[in-house]
């Protein structure tokens, strides 16, 4: 029997983990660590030197900026979203509900075509925005949209059971206490919900960061002006630029580890303050 | 308390009348141009020149060969990670073991990953120019621009759905039932077969539903990979890709309905899955 774990008189142990272990390794883990011994041939320099080009530079800050401010956008909406479905009754609120999910189910690339054909100057959206000398489509709006589009789900999901969980007691208390609606909203459900909303917003803006097949059609893709990170890797890979693919790919890497390691902590923090 | 157009949940105080109505108008104008728009204007420029050029692009042999793609790819990559779901829940939940929270973070790990860099990865690795390139070229097996590295993409894109669905759900139930069977003498299959498996069906179902919607409609990863050659190595992403470039919108769209039906389909099983999984008592988790 193995040291590094309890006793159980269930069997199956070694076979299943056995083969995660492996299949993790061969799937994940071997791939993903080609990534980073091809970019450790380039050395620090080297991958400095690629990294902070001022294509790639301009690419990462128009990711940066549109999915931030997709996230933000989605935030804003997501909760009114959250809290309509959970706190009023409306005909059609199912059909509603299960609706929020469809960016998960939609194909990137179906969502792309749409929203370019919704949004461009001539578009049914997009005709309204062209009238005022805005234009959407083609244009780092058009990122905005894609991106608002496919991090809709997150917020809508993480803020709606814990507003759901808000103790109706405690409301009436502080409504008792004198407090008007907007206070109580304030002080007592807005603190309650917030650290699922930071949640739903880091989700949003972590997916929105490395998304590529919604935005790539609306995006114009111009260097420098519109044209986001996952884009330049797949440009470089066309010119048979490995090493800058490579390069650009582990920078994005990282920092998806890194918003993955902020979403784990939020996700701790935010799981303990619904139990305390 | 009066209910009015709105019913409050559970709450005696509640907002005046105009604030709901605003909300909700807030709420479903937002989903209406965000979600509900976009998905009328598939099927609205699909059939925009008539039915007749909309069964054309279907019919059409380069649409039928994505169609058959992309129909393989989920039937291998969903059944693999199905099995490897089942495998990491198995040890995950009925086991106490060191690293256990190491692994389940490493198993969520390609859902950080850009689908762009989902598909490097494995250029990286099987093309020409990558560690087992050489080799690969020398035995005449092409992985690279061909199906295997398109099905391997979306294996790596779909790993984590089915596993973080289970791992939760079978934490959550624990390991009595299972032990209660091992020592009234059931085998280890048997137990798993007749006291696990009941226990997680809805669950199970759920995950499979995602893991294949994601599988048919994954594009970033697979484009890397692919090398776009019609009738070859296209999906149906990719080829309603190819439509719209080449200004042929109507098909375009047409193929793109297929993926909305799709979408649509998956949307009304998980919400029925949902539900079914609420009465029996079997608690879903509910995330991307």
């Amino acid at each position: 029997m193995s040291r590094f774990r309890a006793h159980s008189v269930l069997p199956g142990f070694n076979l299943a983990l056995g083969f995660t272990l492996l299949y993790l390794s061969l799937v994940v883990l071997i791939p993903l660590s080609a990534l980073f011994f091809k970019s450790a041939a380039l050395g620090w320099g080297g991958f400095f030197d690629l990294a902070t080009g001022e294509r790639v530079l301009a690419s990462l800050r128009v990711t940066f900026l549109t999915s931030f401010a997709a996230a933000v956008l989605n935030a804003l909406f997501g909760l009114v979203v959250a809290w309509v479905l959970v706190r009023y009754s409306f005909p059609g609120k199912r059909i509603v509900d299960a609706l929020v999910d469809l960016p998960f189910a939609l194909p990137t690339a179906v969502a792309g075509i749409t929203l370019a054909t919704l949004y461009a100057p001539s578009g049914w959206i997009g005709q309204y925005f062209a009238a005022h000398d805005i234009k959407v489509a083609y244009t780092p709006h058009g990122i905005v949209v894609a991106l608002t589009f496919i991090g809709l789900p997150f917020v809508v999901r993480t803020v709606q059971p814990v507003l759901a969980d808000v103790e109706a007691e405690v409301e009436e208390a502080a409504a008792s206490l004198g407090a008007g609606r907007w206070d109580v909203f304030r002080r007592v459900i807005f603190p309650a919900v917030y650290p699922a909303l930071l949640t739903g917003f880091a989700l949003a803006f972590a997916r929105a960061i490395g998304e590529y097949g919604s935005v790539i059609f609306i995006a114009g893709n111009m260097p420098f002006i519109s044209e986001i990170a996952p884009l330049l890797i797949v440009a470089k890979l066309e010119q048979y630029d490995y090493m800058g693919a490579t390069a650009i790919a582990v920078l994005m890497l990282l920092i998806s580890f890194a918003m993955l390691f902020a979403i784990n902590g939020l996700q701790w923090w935010s799981s303990r303050r619904g139990t305390r | 308390m009066m209910s009015g157009y709105s019913v409050p949940r559970r709450i005696s105080t509640h907002e005046s009348r105009s604030v709901t109505l605003l909300l909700i108008a807030m709420a479903l104008g937002y989903l209406v141009l965000f979600l509900g728009l976009p998905l009328y204007v598939v099927f609205h420029q699909a059939l925009s020149k008539g039915w007749d050029l909309y069964w054309e692009a279907l019919k059409e042999p380069d649409a039928w060969s994505a169609i058959k793609l992309t129909l393989i790819t989920a039937a291998i990559s969903v059944p693999a990670n199905l099995v490897f779901g089942i495998a990491a829940a198995w040890a995950i939940a009925k086991f106490e073991f060191k690293g256990k929270s190491l692994l389940i973070t490493l198993i969520d790990l390609p859902f950080a990953v850009s689908p762009v860099v989902s598909g490097l990865i494995y250029v990286l690795l099987f093309g020409a120019q990558g560690w087992f390139g050489p080799w690969l070229q020398a035995h005449d097996i092409k992985l690279i621009f061909a199906v295997p590295g398109i099905v391997l993409a979306t294996i790596f894109v779909t790993f984590p759905f089915i596993a973080r669905e289970l791992i939760p759900l079978m934490q959550a139930q624990g390991k009595e039932e299972e032990e209660a069977a091992v020592s009234l003498g059931a085998s280890g299959w048997q137990t798993f077969w007749r006291v696990t498996l009941p226990n997680i069906k809805w669950g199970l179902l759920y995950g499979v539903i995602l893991c294949n919607a994601r599988a048919m409609g994954e594009f970033g990863a697979v484009s890397v990979v692919s090398g776009h050659i019609r009738g070859m190595t296209n999906t149906m992403p990719l080829h309603v890709e190819i439509l719209y470039s080449e200004y042929n919108f109507v098909a375009a769209f047409s193929v793109a309905s297929l993926l909305a039906l799709l979408a649509l389909v998956t949307l009304l099983v998980k919400s029925l899955v949902g539900w079914q999984a609420k009465r029996s008592g079997e608690p879903l988790h509910h995330g991307a």
